[in-house]
Parts: structure tokens; sequence; C-alpha cells
């Protein structure tokens, strides 16, 4: 009927398991992005968890299609490269645009600057 | 009978993904600073996307895949330019 028939049943076990794990790992992260009580907790939270989903889910189809043989897979492996290597320099710049906003307006709550320079920005 | 389980599997593989991209959605509208509202549309894309990804299992059509790769492109780089903008008030310096 479709292209998903030819699938042998280790195959279509595996990626079943694969694509609900993934899909799983990326609903936990959301549910901690909705949950989660102060801006840093959220940051950590959809950001490891959807590149977890993201490589289990883009194994899943490259297993699919692999074992199949009906297209080329390297679209997967673009996209688990792109998302693995720029997922987490999204948290490091908005964990630190957020730092900055925070020591901005609320001094107070915010621990002061570590390190040589600290003196010099604290004046 | 695998293709009934691997069309439930994604079945319900999309249903977890909107559900995700709805806790996200109400990230971005109720968020209470600006920076929570920029998290949760980096969430929201990259749940697109895998969205897109399960849809190209579904069907085998590669233009699914190329379209999740664009998106994973053009969302990280306006995710960079969202938290310049909030860290300076300017993009391009």
């Amino acid at each position: 009927m479709s292209h998903l028939t030819d699938l042998p049943a280790w195959a279509a076990i595996a990626v079943c398991g694969l694509l609900l794990m993934g899909a799983a790992m990326t609903l936990i992260g959301s549910i901690g992005l909705l949950r989660l009580p102060t801006f840093y907790d959220r940051l950590h939270a959809p950001t490891i968890t959807t590149s977890g989903g993201t490589i289990l889910v883009c194994f899943a189809s490259m297993l699919c299609f692999a074992v199949l043989q009906s297209r080329w897979i390297f679209h997967e492996v673009l996209i688990i490269v792109f998302i693995t290597v720029t997922t987490p320099v999204t948290l490091m710049l908005l964990g630190q645009a957020s730092l900055y906003r925070h020591r901005f307006e609320k001094p107070q709550d915010v621990p002061l600057k570590q390190g040589p320079h600290a003196e010099k920005d604290r004046e | 009978m695998t293709e009934l389980a691997i069309l439930w599997s994604i079945l319900l593989a999309q249903v977890m993904l909107a559900l995700a991209m709805a806790f996200a959605l109400y990230r971005i509208v109720k968020g209470p600073h600006a920076q929570d509202r920029v998290l949760g549309l980096d969430a929201l894309y990259i749940n697109a996307m895998l969205m897109l990804v399960a849809f190209g299992v579904r069907t085998a059509n590669t233009v699914y895949f190329e379209t999740a790769l664009i998106i994973a492109l053009l969302g990280f780089v306006s995710s960079i330019a969202f938290a310049k903008f909030l860290m300076r008030g300017e993009i391009i310096e």
C-alpha cells in the first residue's frame, strides 16, 4: 500500500520506540518550560530536551529510510548537526542577555560579577 | 500490521509534539519577561520542526525534510537576533 508496509518488523518496532521516546522527551521539556518557577530554571528544560528529542526523532527517520533505501538520509544528519551545535549557543546567549537585563533592572536580586574586571564594573 | 503500528505511533508522537507546541505557545503569550517569550519561540520552532520530520516519516516526501532543515537554520538565526536585541537594544552594531 504505502512505503511503510515494506518495513520489516524489527525496524518498525525500533522506529516506533525512537519516535515515541523523542516526542515524549520533547513534551517533558515543554512541560518544564511551562511549570518551572524562574527564568533561569526554565532556560534549561527546553534546550537540553529538544536536542535529545531531535536526535531520537531523526534517528527514527534515518533508520526507517535506511532500511527501506527509498531516499537519501542526509537531511536528518544535517538537522542533528545544526540542532546540537546551535542549541547550546542559544542557551548561553539568552542566559547572558537575561542576566544583563536582570542586573540592570534589579541589581539587588542578582549575585555580583566575579572575575578580574568585577571591581571596575561595580563602580 | 507493522504499518498500522507505525502509523499509530506517528500519530501519538504528533499529538505529544502538538501538546509541547501548545505549552510553548502558552509561554509566549503569558511569559512574564521578554526573554521568556524568546525562549518559548525557540522551543516552538524546534517542536514544529520535529512535527515536520514526523510528517516526513509518514509520507516519505523529501520536501518535509528540507522544510525542517530550513526551519532549524532560520530559527537559530532568529533566536540569536532576539537574544542580541535583548542584550543591546540593537542587532547590528
